[in-house]
């Protein structure tokens, strides 16, 4: 077990890309670290040089107190999931788990326990003679899992590891994987595009946006506190709403000409971006906002109403039984639901 | 109600039944299979005359031509074709010409299956400095068959002294890239994870085109394998120029030296031993393409990842 450290560590890739700006953090030994942003942010390039598969550019990479940036992949005592599992297609289920180990010389009888062992925990016991192909997704993406259990590494790496699968099972999974990997204690990498998935299973989330880190923080922290109009609209579904405002004499107006409740300015003054998430406001008839509803859709829990608040888009999420109602309505906000951003370049007031 | 429309439907099926399958005569269908058969027939009737012929003597061939009922010398002509020495030195007789055919065609297979994998995994999977060019000019030996360079080839061989061996009928032939131009196509297609797992899993360069690329490429080896034996099995030219010694004849080459002694003058060829022996030629080649048929099209059309 180890924590993982970068240290200014840079990518650039033979074509000129740069496909991740100098970026530092640790994650501690035994937690589970998501990174998590929208297709080709680089979460997959970051997690690919801690494996060794991709060399850094700049900077340090070191697994527990070791620097790894010139040790082979198959020395850095790591396992990697892949999203298409990357199953060996000719080996049974056994073989597959067992290839690694194999290799690195440990003996046959110590295999067969550990594979044992593996696949009872991932109740894989009846399929061990069988290839992959003849295996279920679900059945295939545990056996991933086995493969990189077995070495008993300090590191588990995930990319995307639950995309290839249905709606369910990937709820499923995501429970498996977060509940296996507390139980074993091993620090963890996990890539996903899925706020979803990053807010459900990290103890940690490291939000990338264009090959920059946008933000680090514990879920509660990200969605409580996003440190950027990207961090907010990214996480927590539906988005936060994001409206033009001006800031004056200590209150925010907004373009169009609503007065915003709970905007704490701190002096400052001018333009700024106005963040509300749809749930932290609610119909009230004596509420502050004048809201216009366009579109109800109905999500089953919870019914959103889309429309506009001083002409800009803007969504509210309201529990079921509550009756979805006027073309127009009051809305309140709850107290300290309101996050304020600059216009440049979008950072938390 | 629920019986009405019980019969209902029953007496419906009834009447259908025997519309359905339809008499009339589609005669796109006849067409097709008669092209077919036609085709069919242009192939197989010749080999059928060879087979014919070879249960002949040669004095009914030689005034007759070849035959289309069956003679009674089937035995007498094949026991000779295998078995009776002959040629200038009386060392060559047919099983020894179709251990050399053998040796050819295996040989020259596998050969070709190594030497093209090992190029194909080199291009593939290694970054060297001038792969495409390197691919490039191993692609560009498509177009130079060992019968254009027939010449040079020869002079290089002799001049090696590995005329009249083995060696100098397989490896010529083995310098052409078909093989690592199928195996190049194959390997890109494996999917890239694949080499990144078996990479973490500690499986270095030798190990992973052991472990993993050879048993991946299975119904691939499989597939050249059948291609390349008829191919290096079929070859004429080149045994029979850097061949002089009976003792490394071919089956194919033993054919001609048979009607060869027509042309010397001497006496009446042995045309019944001629077609047996055409036939004999034949034999392993079909059994190959028979019994690997299934692997064969699985390995040209499926990928089993
Ligand atoms: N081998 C490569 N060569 C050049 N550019 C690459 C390569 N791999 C990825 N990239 C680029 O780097 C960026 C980040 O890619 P990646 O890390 O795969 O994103 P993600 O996993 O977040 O979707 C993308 O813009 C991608 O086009
Ligand atoms: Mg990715």
């Amino acid at each position: 077990m180890a924590q993982v450290t970068l240290d200014k560590v840079r990518k650039v890739y033979p074509n000129g890309a740069e496909a991740l700006e100098p970026s530092t953090f640790t994650i501690p030994d035994g937690e589970l670290t998501v990174l998590v942003g929208p297709s080709g942010c680089g979460k997959s390039t970051m997690l690919r040089m801690v494996a060794g598969l991709e060399t850094v550019t700049e900077g340090e990479i070191s697994i527990g107190d070791r620097v790894v940036n010139d040790i082979d992949p198959a020395d850095r005592n790591i396992a990697m999931v892949f999203q298409n599992y990357a199953l060996y297609p000719h080996m049974t289920v056994e073989r597959n788990m067992g290839y690694g180990l194999k290799n690195r010389g440990l003996p046959k009888s110590e295999i067969n326990e550990r594979v044992r062992e593996a696949a009872e925990m991932l109740e894989l016991t009846e399929f061990l003679t069988r290839r992959p192909s003849q295996l279920s997704g679900g059945q295939r993406q545990r056996v991933a899992m086995g493969r990189a259990i077995v070495r008993k590494p300090d590191l588990f790496l995930f990319d995307e590891p639950l995309s290839n699968l249905d709606a369910k099972l990937r709820n499923q999974m995501r429970i498996e994987i977060r509940a296996l990997q507390r139980r074993l204690g091993t620090t963890a990498m996990y890539v996903t595009h899925d706020q979803v998935e990053a807010m459900t299973m990290a103890d940690r989330i490291i939000v990338l946006n264009t090959g920059k880190i946008e933000q680090i923080g514990t879920p509660n922290e990200i969605y409580e506190h996003p440190a950027s109009t990207f961090v907010a609209s990214f996480m927590g579904a539906p988005p936060m709403n994001l409206l033009d405002g001006e800031a004056a004499q200590g209150r925010v107006t907004l373009t169009g000409g609503q007065v915003v409740p709970e905007a704490h300015v701190n002096g400052h003054a001018g333009g700024l971006i106005v963040g509300i998430r749809p749930e932290d406001v609610q119909p009230s008839p004596e509420g502050e906002l004048g809201f216009d509803v366009d579109i109800v859709e109905e999500l089953g829990a919870q019914r959103l109403l889309h429309g506009r608040v001083a002409g800009q888009a803007f969504s509210v999420a309201v529990p079921k039984d509550k009756a979805a109602a006027a073309d127009t309505m009051r809305l309140s906000v709850k107290p300290g639901a309101v996050h304020l951003f600059d216009t440049d370049a979008g950072r938390r007031l | 109600m629920a019986d009405i429309t019980e019969t209902s439907t029953g007496s419906a099926t009834q009447a259908a039944a025997p519309t359905r399958p339809a008499k009339r005569i589609k005669w796109e269908a006849v067409g097709d299979h008669a092209i077919l058969i036609a085709g069919a027939l242009l192939m197989l009737v010749p080999v059928y005359m060879v087979f014919a012929t070879s249960s002949w003597d040669a004095i009914t061939i030689h005034r007759q031509g070849m035959q289309f009922g069956f003679g009674d010398q089937f035995g007498v002509n094949y026991d000779a074709a295998l078995f009776e020495y002959g040629g200038f030195t009386d060392s060559v007789n047919g099983m020894t010409m179709l251990a050399n055919s053998m040796i050819l065609g295996l040989g020259f297979a596998i050969g070709k299956i190594i030497v093209g994998m090992m190029a194909a995994y080199a291009i593939v999977y290694f970054r060297l400095k001038f792969a495409t060019l390197a691919f490039w000019m191993i692609f560009t030996t498509l177009l130079l068959p060992l019968e254009v360079r027939i010449l040079p080839s020869y002079e290089v061989i002799t001049w090696m002294n590995l005329g009249n061996t083995y060696t100098g009928l397989i490896v010529p032939l083995i310098a052409s890239a078909t093989a690592t131009f199928f195996f190049r196509q194959y390997f890109r297609s494996i999917p890239e994870e694949l080499i990144e797992a078996a990479r973490i899993d500690g499986a270095g360069p030798v190990k992973f085109f052991i472990d993993i690329l050879v048993p991946l490429s299975k119904t691939m080896i499989a597939a050249m394998f059948i291609i390349m034996f008829v191919f290096g099995w079929n070859q004429y030219l080149w045994p029979t120029l850097i061949t002089t010694d009976e003792s490394l004849f071919t089956l194919v080459r033993g054919i001609r030296q048979i009607i060869q002694s027509y042309a010397d003058g001497s006496e009446t060829p042995d045309y019944g031993q001629a077609a047996a022996l055409a036939i004999i030629a034949m034999t392993p080649p079909v059994l190959i393409v028979v019994f690997f048929q299934s692997w064969f099209v699985k390995g040209l059309t499926e990928s089993d990842k």
